[in-house]
């Protein structure tokens, strides 16, 4: 224990320091060039390393993941476009990525509209109640899916009929004289997906409240005056005057949760780990990497991925370049 | 309204009309019942679960398994209590190995994750916000770009090169990933606070004969520090709750941290069962402090506009 600790440490000052060192070597020699060539080459200098973390864990395993995911399953031979068309004719994978456009559907618009609603009541609270409440909303961002699920076993729990119950749901029904029900076992109407769901929303609700009340906060006051001023009705004032200038937030919160949600992996595999038809993207991805030992299918699934995604990279460039341009 | 009211030109009449008018929809302290009501609601069951967690991780085997939390935490006096599915979490290896050694793993993984792509990335927020140079502006537009990009696209390769390397299992291998995946998003949020800094103090260093060096160290990193904080806690928590990364590179073995722990325990069903809650409660206190105590920093980060894939 003890030495591990040392280790711990020795990792920190050595990676600091050595990264310090690094970096000083690096601009003593921009320095000893002269004029125009120190200017040139000091900024890669400075941005070097940064840029080549990027392109060896981003940038160059993406190109070989394309490469990837026209070979074999170890990656020795190409076989084409053979694992896109075992994945889109499988079944099981089809209803994986249903599950997953559930869950893109639902959870994004979910975790906007309850934030926005906490946003929206907490801001005509006190101060004191106020921050006390977000505070409770907020504090589930902090916790791993891991733990999240642990948590909700409290809920979800199920035992069989007869026995004592001892997850809140199953008692509630017990209470009513229902029978108990398995809540990650029940497909119908993709209600375990649905359990699964709100796990999630749980956790994020917190960050869109956050990002959307710091939005509402900074709507002018006179807008929303001049709307009570012309006679609007409270939720006039909320729909037409509130929500169009606190849109960008509301576009911003829900790609972001959007991304979060398309990759979504840990609540699933902790949970049902895929079965019962709660399977999704993230979830399968790691069982062809990890379990079936399969390069190509696993590959394959992150390349779809990545063309699923690539609406939102458009979309985040254009923003930024946008926001670029207003400065 | 078409008529420009100027101040100090409103008739007497308008002033308590205009204060009884922008009271009732919003303001401070404006909420009617019905919305308190709604919102304690709310707060109640979004602790619940957790509550219910935090009762059973102080209940013994037979309890947790024979009742509901909540008859305990509505009984208080009538119900056992003990601290032992703690000091079992800790020591025992139910989960693989003890929770206790798991914990520490976890600092020893998120620490360096943490501090060394701050530097790397410092520097190079500097170079894209003060220099000047060719391919700055597309470089920082693939970054942007790959904010959106998930660590998955990595994974193939980089277990097959690890493999190669002999580093899977490693702490190396993990510090390494960390420090790639958190790059865009560390210089995106450093770079967006740093073009925010006053350029006549950076202009006036020049002019005093500073180098690039002696500006970044001691103008803009002193400057920086709440950017530099925001982030420190955006990758502290996302290493450290990270299971995805830990999983592949890490595995289960005798570096494992305490979220793959605490996951390989989910999967028991015998022995060991009733430990989940209490090695549940290890594993989030960490970040639930953290969280509570840099709070501020932590907002401020996400209200930066930061998209993190």
């Amino acid at each position: 224990m003890a030495i591990k600790l040392v280790n711990a440490v020795t990792a920190i000052v050595g990676g600091i320091g050595g990264a310090v060192i690094i970096f000083w070597i690096l601009n003593k020699l921009a320095e000893s060039l002269k004029g125009r060539w120190e200017d040139r080459v000091k900024p890669w200098m400075f941005a070097g390393p940064a840029i080549l973390a990027i392109a060896v864990y981003l940038i160059y395993p993406a190109i070989v993941t394309i490469e990837y995911s026209f070979a074999n399953e170890d990656s020795t031979a190409y076989v084409g476009v053979k694992n896109y068309t075992d994945l889109v004719t499988d079944k099981t994978f089809l209803s994986v990525i249903t599950n997953n456009l559930l869950w893109i559907i639902i959870v994004p618009a979910l975790t906007v509209v309850l934030g926005l609603g906490v946003a929206v009541l907490t801001d005509r609270l006190r101060p004191r109640g106020e921050k006390l409440t977000k505070t409770f909303i907020f504090l589930p961002m902090a916790i791993s899916m891991v733990g999240a699920a642990t948590i909700w076993r409290t809920i979800y729990d199920y035992q069989p009929e007869g026995a004592p119950q001892t997850g809140l749901l199953n008692a509630v029904l017990g209470f009513f004289n229902r029978a108990p029900v398995f809540w990650y076992g029940t497909s119908t109407l993709h209600l375990n997906s649905l359990m699964l769901m709100i796990i999630l929303i749980w956790t994020q609700v917190g960050f869109s409240m956050v990002l959307l009340s710091s939005a509402v906060k900074s709507v002018p006051e006179d807008t929303v005056e001049a709307g009570r001023i012309d006679g609007a009705g409270e939720r006039r004032i909320f729909f037409n005057i509130i929500v169009p200038q606190i849109w960008p937030t509301v576009i911003t919160v829900f790609i972001t949760v959007l991304i979060g949600v398309m990759k979504v992996f840990d609540v699933v595999y902790v949970t049902t780990n895929g079965a019962y038809n709660t399977d999704v993207i993230g979830r399968r991805f790691y069982d062809e990497l990890y379990t079936q030992g399969n390069n190509g299918y696993a590959a394959a699934i992150v390349v779809i991925l990545l063309i699923a995604i690539i609406p939102v990279l458009i979309y985040q460039v254009r923003h930024f370049r946008q926001e670029e341009a207003a400065r | 309204m078409t008529t420009t009211v100027q101040p100090g030109t409103g008739t007497p009449a308008d002033e308590p009309q205009k204060v009884r008018q922008s009271k009732p929809g919003s303001g401070a302290g404006s909420a009617t019942w019905p919305v308190r009501v709604g919102l304690l609601i709310l707060c109640i069951a979004w602790v619940v679960p957790a509550l219910g967690m935090l009762v059973n991780s102080f209940r013994p085997r037979d309890d947790q398994f024979s009742s509901g939390w909540w008859t305990a935490f509505f009984n208080p006096f009538n119900s056992s209590w003990t601290l032992q599915n703690y000091s079992q979490a800790l020591t025992s290896p139910a989960a693989g190995i003890p929770m206790g050694q798991a914990f520490l793993n976890s600092f020893i993984v998120a620490l360096p994750a943490t501090v060394i792509p701050i530097l790397i990335a410092a520097f190079a927020a500097y170079a894209f916000t003060f220099m000047k140079w060719r391919g700055r502006d597309l470089m920082f537009i693939v970054i942007v770009g790959l904010l959106v990009v998930p660590s998955q696209v990595a994974f193939v390769p980089l277990v097959k090169l690890y493999g190669s390397l002999g580093l899977n299992g490693t702490f190396l291998a993990v510090w390494l990933a960390h420090i790639g995946f958190g790059m865009p998003l560390a210089i995106y949020i450093l770079r967006t606070y740093m073009s925010g800094l006053p350029t006549a103090i950076i202009e006036s260093a020049k002019i005093d004969g500073a180098s690039h060096f002696t500006t970044f160290w001691r103008l803009i990193m002193p400057m920086s520090t709440p950017a530099l904080a925001s982030f420190a806690i955006f990758q502290f928590l996302w290493v450290w709750n990270d299971l995805l990364v830990a999983l592949i590179f890490l595995g289960r073995g005798d570096n494992t941290v305490a979220t793959v722990a605490l996951q390989g325990l989910q999967g028991q069903t015998g022995a060991g069962r009733e430990l989940i809650p209490a090695a549940g409660f290890i594993t989030i206190i960490v970040p639930i402090l953290v969280f509570l105590a840099l709070q501020r920093y932590f907002i401020r980060g996400m209200t930066s506009g930061a998209v993190k894939g």
